[in-house]
């Protein structure tokens, strides 16, 4: 059951935007910096292949410039 | 050691959210999330955030904790705290989570016929109030010791010395802040007669150059490292890393210099020879403002049992003292230091330009050093001569390592020369302490003890004969555990530990006591800056858990000593604090109220009309300048700091054909001293399960090693089995190898030697001579 982190990256003045998409996405918790164009989302999926289509999806969105992982843990979901 | 894993799902979240926070921070210095972190918890949670110090290191960041339904949830920077403005380290966002550790020392252990047994907790203080009672009856008060930390509160350390030092009348207290900081108060008060930087964290802000003698702030003092690179970003600010291995800080650094084990001393003489021969000499200042002096040299290294030394100051006058810089001109210096004469020059004339502003940071590199005394007056020399101190951004800044190296070790004085104010010699200082303490005058010895070193060759030997170690663990962190580890062992001391974890010194342990870890209790450090910080408790501990100053009162209780500990178990803190304050009051040294202490993110001492002093000793912000003139050096009885004459010398033991290399050992940002704490931290620990032994490639090529291949590094005392490094975190030169000291399974202080310096007594842990081999 993999949680992972990453960093996001958004295009100069989508902020917002992008912290408004990602944080609309069930599986994702968004952390944007103060005082800095960043984001941290940590994701929360059920499996491999929910994961990987998760990250799909958010490298869709436009407002994205860059998207890099930070870390990944496979926990049960249960626990 | 026990290592877990977390059941929490949400925990491994909050995991993932702080290791990318993390990330983040290495990325973009001074990046913040704490308001947005704040922001986006659940409505209609009950978190409550209580705010305090960092447990870690000496910078002081603040934090705020999270708690919910009587637990620690959560760690975020204090925005409103000035030293690190809502940033942390990696260490500083994990550590709360160590406290679930499911080894967790929790009741009292005695050891009963080879194996510990859990005893009430009271009955375990009755045991070590008899041992230390008989121990005293049978062989004198000067048979029993106690053994504290830089790591200790300000009311820990506080009744610490009045137990040892005014109710049973013994100077046998030391503490760990010995291995750290003794070359740093030393420095201070041979150059200027007060302890502690006379500059503060505010300089970051104003210094055009921050230049870092020995010292890795990248990953020991990271926060401010970040700091660091903001001005460097935004201003142009420039880092020069002045080292004997390149490390992160050197890569992030304009420029690295490196230097040959030992000869930074002849290196600082090269640079105050330049300053002087190209009349860059502030001389108004240096007329005004500054003595020159000599002492003693070839004093030796204290590697035998019993060894004493004594300084002789000898006042000289410039000329004398040019002369004297004659034998470090950058040419002859360039030859055994290493350093190109281009970079002495270079690094001269940053010291030297009249309309640069300039911090000089330091910290292990130069203080555990065989000449550590001599190193930090050297640095304070360059800034003497071009009158480039005590000024925004013009500071000579000797950064701490513990979190209260400063607050409790030097100003409480945890040492056993040290009162709470001044020092046992002193009959004057002896008096305020028997008033304050109630105490006949008489009942305080004049004369020092042991220091550190010298503590455990008396237990060795058996002149110790019951020792109390709290908040510490020297038989990870001590030079030469090869010998005090078999001495610790025998049956001639009774040793006490109090811990909150178990550890290698709890492992020889006849009592061991369960602590609080640092929220559990309420509590005062001060950091590298003068700021005195507090916390209120946070959660319950665990168990029997109970504050080490509680333990220390109801332990002299037993032994007759109540009425000198007249404190409530509820507000002791609060009662030892207010009655600590009376011993540094007046402008010079004046703490802050605790009310204060309690409604901001801490105050910086001399704190004088509801105000923080940010620079010492220059009367435009310092109300304890008395003089008349710009600046008054006030530690010194004629207002003047001293200019010191201190030659290259060199180090206790050098590599030779039998062993070959140099040993210099140290941290990783990963974790704290002894690992006690951040390797019970999942994250951490699995960011760096193990210790390792750096080589320089083509040392290694030479070996024939790769990378993770075990590796014996043995010296004359010891050895130790080690996974080779190479080209990986950091790159000594050729010839040197470097271990970090955290990992109880890899002790390379088994084979590092106790020489130390003479002055201070502090031990040297960057230089031995070790040889290599395949394991």
């Amino acid at each position: 059951m993999p949680i992972k982190s990453y960093l996001a990256h958004p295009h100069d003045g989508k902020k917002e935007e992008l912290i408004k998409a990602i944080s609309s996405i069930e599986q994702c918790e968004v952390m944007p910096a103060q005082n800095e164009n960043l984001l941290v989302v940590v994701t929360d999926t059920l499996d491999e292949l929910a994961d990987k289509k998760l990250a799909e999806e958010i490298e869709a969105i436009d407002s994205l410039k860059l998207l890099a992982l930070v870390s990944g843990f496979n926990t049960p979901i249960n626990k | 050691m026990y290592t877990s894993v977390t059941n929490r799902r949400s925990f491994i979240k909050k995991m993932a959210m702080m290791s990318a926070m993390t990330a983040a921070a290495t990325m973009f210095p001074g990046i913040m999330f704490a308001a947005e972190q704040e922001k986006g918890l659940p409505k209609g949670g009950n978190l409550d955030w209580k705010k305090g110090p960092c447990r870690f290191c000496g910078v002081g960041c603040g934090i705020l904790v999270g708690i919910e339904n009587g637990k620690a949830v959560a760690v975020k920077g204090d925005p409103n705290s000035s030293v690190n403005k809502g940033l942390l380290c990696v260490k500083g966002y994990h550590q709360t989570m160590c406290i679930q550790s499911k080894d967790r020392l929790e009741y009292a252990l005695v050891k009963k016929n080879g194996k510990y047994v859990k005893t009430p907790l009271s009955d375990a203080l009755d045991l070590v109030a008899s041992k230390m009672k008989e121990t005293i009856e049978k062989h004198g008060k000067d048979a029993v010791a106690m053994y504290t930390s830089g790591q200790s509160t300000i009311p820990e350390g506080y009744v610490a010395s009045k137990f040892m030092k005014g109710a049973i009348g013994t100077n046998n207290l030391d503490c760990n802040a010995r291995l750290c900081m003794a070359s740093a108060v030393t420095g201070f008060l041979t150059t200027f007669g007060a302890d502690e930087p006379m500059g503060c964290y505010e300089d970051f802000n104003h210094a055009d150059y921050y230049i870092t003698w020995g010292n890795n702030m990248a990953e020991m003092h990271p926060v401010l490292f970040s700091r660091m690179l903001e001005q460097k970003n935004n201003r142009g600010a420039k880092i020069i890393d002045f080292a004997t291995r390149t490390t992160r800080s050197s890569m992030a650094a304009n420029k690295s210099i490196l230097f040959e084990p030992q000869t930074d001393l002849a290196v600082g003489n090269a640079i105050c020879y330049e300053i002087i021969n190209n009349g860059w000499v502030n001389k108004s200042f240096v007329e005004k403002y500054c003595n020159f002096s000599k002492g003693l040299t070839k004093m030796g290294y204290g590697t035998e049992d019993n060894y004493k030394f004594k300084d002789k100051p000898e006042k000289i006058n410039f000329e004398e003292y040019k002369a004297f810089l004659d034998d470090y001109t950058p040419e002859k210096v360039a030859k055994y230091s290493k350093v190109s004469v281009k970079n002495i020059k270079y690094l001269a004339s940053i010291y030297g330009d009249p309309n640069k502003k300039i911090m000089s940071l330091w910290c292990m590199g130069v203080n555990q050093h065989t000449r550590g005394t001599w190193m930090n007056n050297i640095i304070y020399n360059i800034h003497l001569l071009t009158g480039k101190i005590s000024q925004p951004g013009n500071s000579p800044f000797s950064l701490t390592g513990q979190p209260s190296a400063c607050g409790t070790a030097r100003e409480v004085g945890t040492f056993t020369h040290k009162l709470p104010h001044g020092v046992v010699m002193n009959k004057k200082d002896r008096e305020m302490a028997a008033r304050i303490w109630k105490v006949p005058v008489e009942k305080i010895p004049a004369k020092p003890t042991y220091h550190t070193t010298e503590m455990f060759r008396a237990v060795d030997r058996g002149d110790i004969k019951f020792l109390w170690a709290q908040v510490v663990n020297p038989l990870v962190s001590l030079p030469r555990t090869s010998r005090y580890r078999p001495g610790m062992e025998k049956d001639s001391c009774f040793v006490v530990v109090s811990d909150v974890f178990p550890t290698p010194t709890t492992d020889v342990a006849d009592v061991i006591l369960p602590a609080s870890w640092h929220i559990e209790k309420s509590g005062l450090y001060g950091n590298s800056e003068r700021r005195t910080q507090h916390w209120d408790k946070m959660v319950e501990g665990p168990g029997e858990t109970t504050p080490d100053a509680w333990m220390t009162i109801e332990v002299a209780k037993r032994m007759g000593y109540g009425d000198l500990f007249q404190y409530s178990e509820e507000n002791h803190v609060e009662e030892i604090y207010n009655e600590y304050r009376q011993f540094h009051e007046g402008k010079k040294h004046n703490m802050a109220p605790l009310e204060v202490l309690k409604a901001q993110s801490g105050a910086i001492w001399p704190y004088v009309d509801g105000k923080s002093t940010q620079w010492r000793f220059n009367a435009k912000y310092d109300p304890a300048c008395s003089n008349g003139e710009d600046f008054h050096f006030y530690g010194k009885k004629d207002g003047k700091a001293v200019i010191w004459q201190r030659p290259y010398e060199p180090a206790a033991e050098s590599p030779d054909k039998e062993y070959p290399f140099w040993l210099n050992t140290g941290r990783v940002i990963e974790h704290w001293h002894t690992g006690s704490m951040t390797r019970r931290i999942p994250v951490l620990h699995k960011a760096m399960p193990h210790s390792y032994v750096e080589f320089h490639p083509d040392d290694a090529k030479v070996l024939g090693l790769r990378n993770g291949e075990n590796v014996k590094v043995s010296s004359r005392r010891g050895s130790c089995i080690l996974p080779a490094s190479i080209n990986e975190r950091g790159l000594p030169t050729k010839g040197q190898v470097f271990v970090p000291f955290f990992d109880e399974n890899m002790l390379i202080n088994d084979t590092t030697l106790d020489a130390f310096c003479p002055i201070s007594k502090e031990p040297d842990y960057k230089k031995c001579a070790v040889k290599v081999e395949k394991a």
